[in-house]
């Protein structure tokens, strides 16, 4: 950790260049940066406007069915007691689950594709591209254009097509156009490039809906700001059931949208710990998409931040089970926030996950996505090691009926 | 050195013509193959070489570029290395400018300042890096200018009057106009809407203007230079040395002619075209 000063606020940035400190920024052809600074500047104009937000608020409630409960998640929260009492301590953490896979489409990618639609309507622009790992933000994506009337593709790496098949028949039935992407790694970096190269290609009737808070300014900004919801609903629904804030916060981090969408409106409240989980695959020491606790400073995807890489600065392969975190950089914003000290960063393996999302379906009814069964994961792990009067919120971000198939593969069981 | 850019198109203009900038990847298919194309490209008539830096994610780049990439990538191709190729074409060769061309993050990673110097040293003229606009000239295009290369900015047909000055601003050596809005490779562009855009640009600056993007024969290289200052021809190099690699993507007894043909048929086209001697 650097001992850069701390500012009087966290929720600040980034400043006008579109920086987090040193991350962020526009690092892109010049042939997207007049679309991009068109983009800014509309999203400025909306922001400001009583109307978008009347607009934003109406299909949250009556489209998405937001708000998305506060739950307390009373069994796991008496199971993780009994593993603090097991191993000699009287504590655990009383667990609340913010539960975003409740929304419309299963995932909190919603707020955020809701928001870039009326966005790209205000534009005028007629088509839209997406780029997807797990396909929940494809998903979004394509639910909204049908819903809008809009022109849908979406970029997905082809290892995706396969292990997240459910959300491609999804996007199909929707009316979007899938396009695997065969170059690189297959994943969801390339799926970005591929992105990013049709950008380049229709830059003038084209709107990139970005699906996490990365990207050249201003999409982690933006992204961010649609997320916040999550954050701010949490606020009033914890005061109304504890009558105080609550004391940690825990979420999963792919690019980072959902956690930052939780934690941003908490970020100046100092005494809350905040703890973002990153997925460590088979390991820290082997191949995993931890890029905070494994990669460096560098410039992929129109940002600076953290990435994984080789000596050369060539971008190394991410891996998780889970397809929506396999990716290996991170929303700008995290990496300042790393860097200045204020979110800690940790990771859950493969394994871990898997673990965490039984757990959580034998004790809550509630399966999980494999993406924030990490963050489970590492509640399981801290809870039991705080006291009975602390309260922790952890940000279910989506639901785990697309990842069925593939947990049964992993479990050695067949689902029929 | 902006030096040897500026006296090779004197030459150019001198002759009556538009320049020749070739573009192959350097470590493609392999370093000693990459380091004798690089030097039969001034000998088969291209005036300016571009060298391109490996780089994992090309996201302006099409298929041809990308695939280059990662061969040479995939034989141990480095920034190190690339520099040292370099050096090896400057020992024998002291008038080609030499154009790198890449992404910003190996360059990023391997230092600004250390980069700067070493490709200084290395005989590098020049720079252009696809991802870093006007907005982030802070990070290497300044320092670049401070140490002697020229910072080489794509304009392209998003680029208005309006923001064309900002795009000039800080640009040397000469401006490459994108003929297309799209990734390398791709379409072959209107050379009416070229020619035009060139003659909009050549208004803003008095640096040489040359285009690139989708020019693939000698045809398309004379439609170009009838307007433009200078022609860049890259992946259709990078096909015809594709076509003659081994089933492991290993350099053939073919490979070298294979591009150095259609350098020749290029250099034919632009020479096909007159132009008035120092305007
Ligand atoms: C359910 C779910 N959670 C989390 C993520 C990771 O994205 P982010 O880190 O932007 O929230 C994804 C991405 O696909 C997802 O589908």
């Amino acid at each position: 950790m650097s001992a850069q000063a701390q500012p009087n606020s966290f929720r600040t940035g980034p400043d006008e260049r579109g920086h987090f400190g040193q991350f962020g920024g526009r690092f892109v052809a010049e042939t997207l940066m007049p679309n991009i600074l068109e983009l800014e500047k509309a999203y400025e104009e909306a922001r400001n406007d009583p109307a978008f937000h009347a607009d934003m608020a109406s299909y949250s409630t009556h489209y998405i069915g937001r708000p998305s409960p506060l739950y307390f998640a009373e069994r796991m929260t008496e199971h993780l007691r009994e593993v603090s009492a097991a191993s000699g301590r009287s504590g655990g953490a009383k667990i609340y689950f913010k539960r975003e896979e409740l929304n419309h489409t299963g995932a909190h990618k919603v707020n955020n594709v809701l928001g870039q639609i009326l966005l790209a309507r205000r534009m005028g622009k007629k088509r839209i591209i997406a780029e997807t790992g797990a396909g929940q933000h494809g998903v979004a994506t394509a639910t909204l254009c049908a819903r809008f009337g809009l022109d849908c593709v979406v970029y997905m790496g082809a290892v995706d097509v396969e292990r997240q098949k459910p959300n491609v028949f999804r996007m199909n039935m929707l009316g979007a156009k899938v396009v695997p992407v065969q170059s690189g790694t297959r994943t969801l970096k390339d799926a970005m490039n591929e992105a990013l190269r049709d950008w380049v290609t229709n830059v003038s009737d084209t709107f990139y809906c970005i699906g996490t808070v990365a990207g050249p300014h201003p999409y982690p900004a933006m992204v961010r700001d649609f997320q916040c919801v999550i954050g701010n609903e949490t606020r009033e629904q914890m005061m109304e059931a504890e009558g105080r804030l609550p004391d940690s916060l825990v979420a999963c981090i792919g690019g980072g949208s959902n956690a930052i969408g939780l934690f941003h409106p908490f970020l100046d409240d100092k005494d809350i710990e905040i703890y973002g989980v990153e997925a460590a695959g088979h390991g820290l020491d082997k191949l995993h998409a931890a890029s905070l606790s494994g990669g460096r400073p560098g410039v992929l995807h129109g940002n600076r931040t953290y990435l994984l890489m080789d000596h050369d600065g060539q971008i190394q392969d991410a891996h998780s089970i889970s397809a929506g975190l396999d990716y290996p950089g991170i929303g700008p914003e995290h990496a300042w926030l790393h860097e200045m000290g204020r979110v800690k960063y940790i990771s859950a393996t493969d394994e871990e996950a898997l673990e965490a999302f039984q757990l959580c379906s034998r004790l809550e009814g509630i399966l999980p996505a494999l993406e924030p069964s990490h963050a489970l994961a590492k509640v399981a792990e801290l809870a039991p090691q705080k006291p009975k009067d602390h309260l922790m919120v952890v940000n279910i971000s989506g639901r785990g009926d697309k990842d069925l198939f593939q947990i049964a593969e992993h479990l050695g069981n067949q689902i029929v | 050195m902006t030096q040897r850019i500026e006296a090779r198109f004197e030459q150019c203009r001198q002759e009556g013509r538009a320049a020749l900038v070739t573009y192959v990847m350097a470590g493609d298919p392999d370093p000693e193959t990459s380091l004798q194309i690089l030097k039969s490209l001034p000998k088969a008539g291209a005036d300016i070489v571009e060298f391109g830096l490996p780089f994992t994610d090309p996201m302006a780049d099409g298929p041809a570029i990308q695939a280059a990439g990662l061969r040479a990538l995939k034989v141990g191709q480095d920034t190190v290395k690339t520099l040292d190729l370099i050096r090896r074409f400057r020992a024998e060769d002291q008038d080609t400018p030499v154009i790198l061309m890449g992404y910003f993050n190996p360059i990023f990673v391997y230092g600004v300042d250390r980069f700067l110097a070493d490709a200084r040293a290395a005989g590098v003229d020049g720079l252009i890096v696809v991802d870093l606009p006007p907005e982030e000239d802070d990070e290497l295009c300044l320092p670049a200018l401070e140490a002697g290369l020229a910072f080489i900015r794509l304009a392209t047909p998003t680029t208005d009057d309006r923001r064309l000055p900002a795009v000039l601003q800080n640009t040397a050596g000469f401006v490459y106009y994108v003929s297309i809005t799209g990734i390398t490779g791709a379409a072959t562009p209107d050379f009416g809407k070229v020619a035009t855009a060139v003659e909009r640009i050549k208004r803003h600056t008095p640096l040489p203007v040359v285009v690139g993007f989708g020019v693939k024969s000698g045809a398309h290289a004379a439609a170009v230079a009838q307007g433009a200052d200078g022609v860049v021809v890259g992946s259709a190099l990078i096909d015809a040395l594709k076509g003659t690699l081994d089933s492991e993507g290993r350099a053939t007894a073919g490979s070298i002619d294979a591009v150095t043909k259609l350098v020749k048929e290029l250099s034919d086209g632009v020479r096909s075209v007159a132009k008035r001697a120092a305007a």
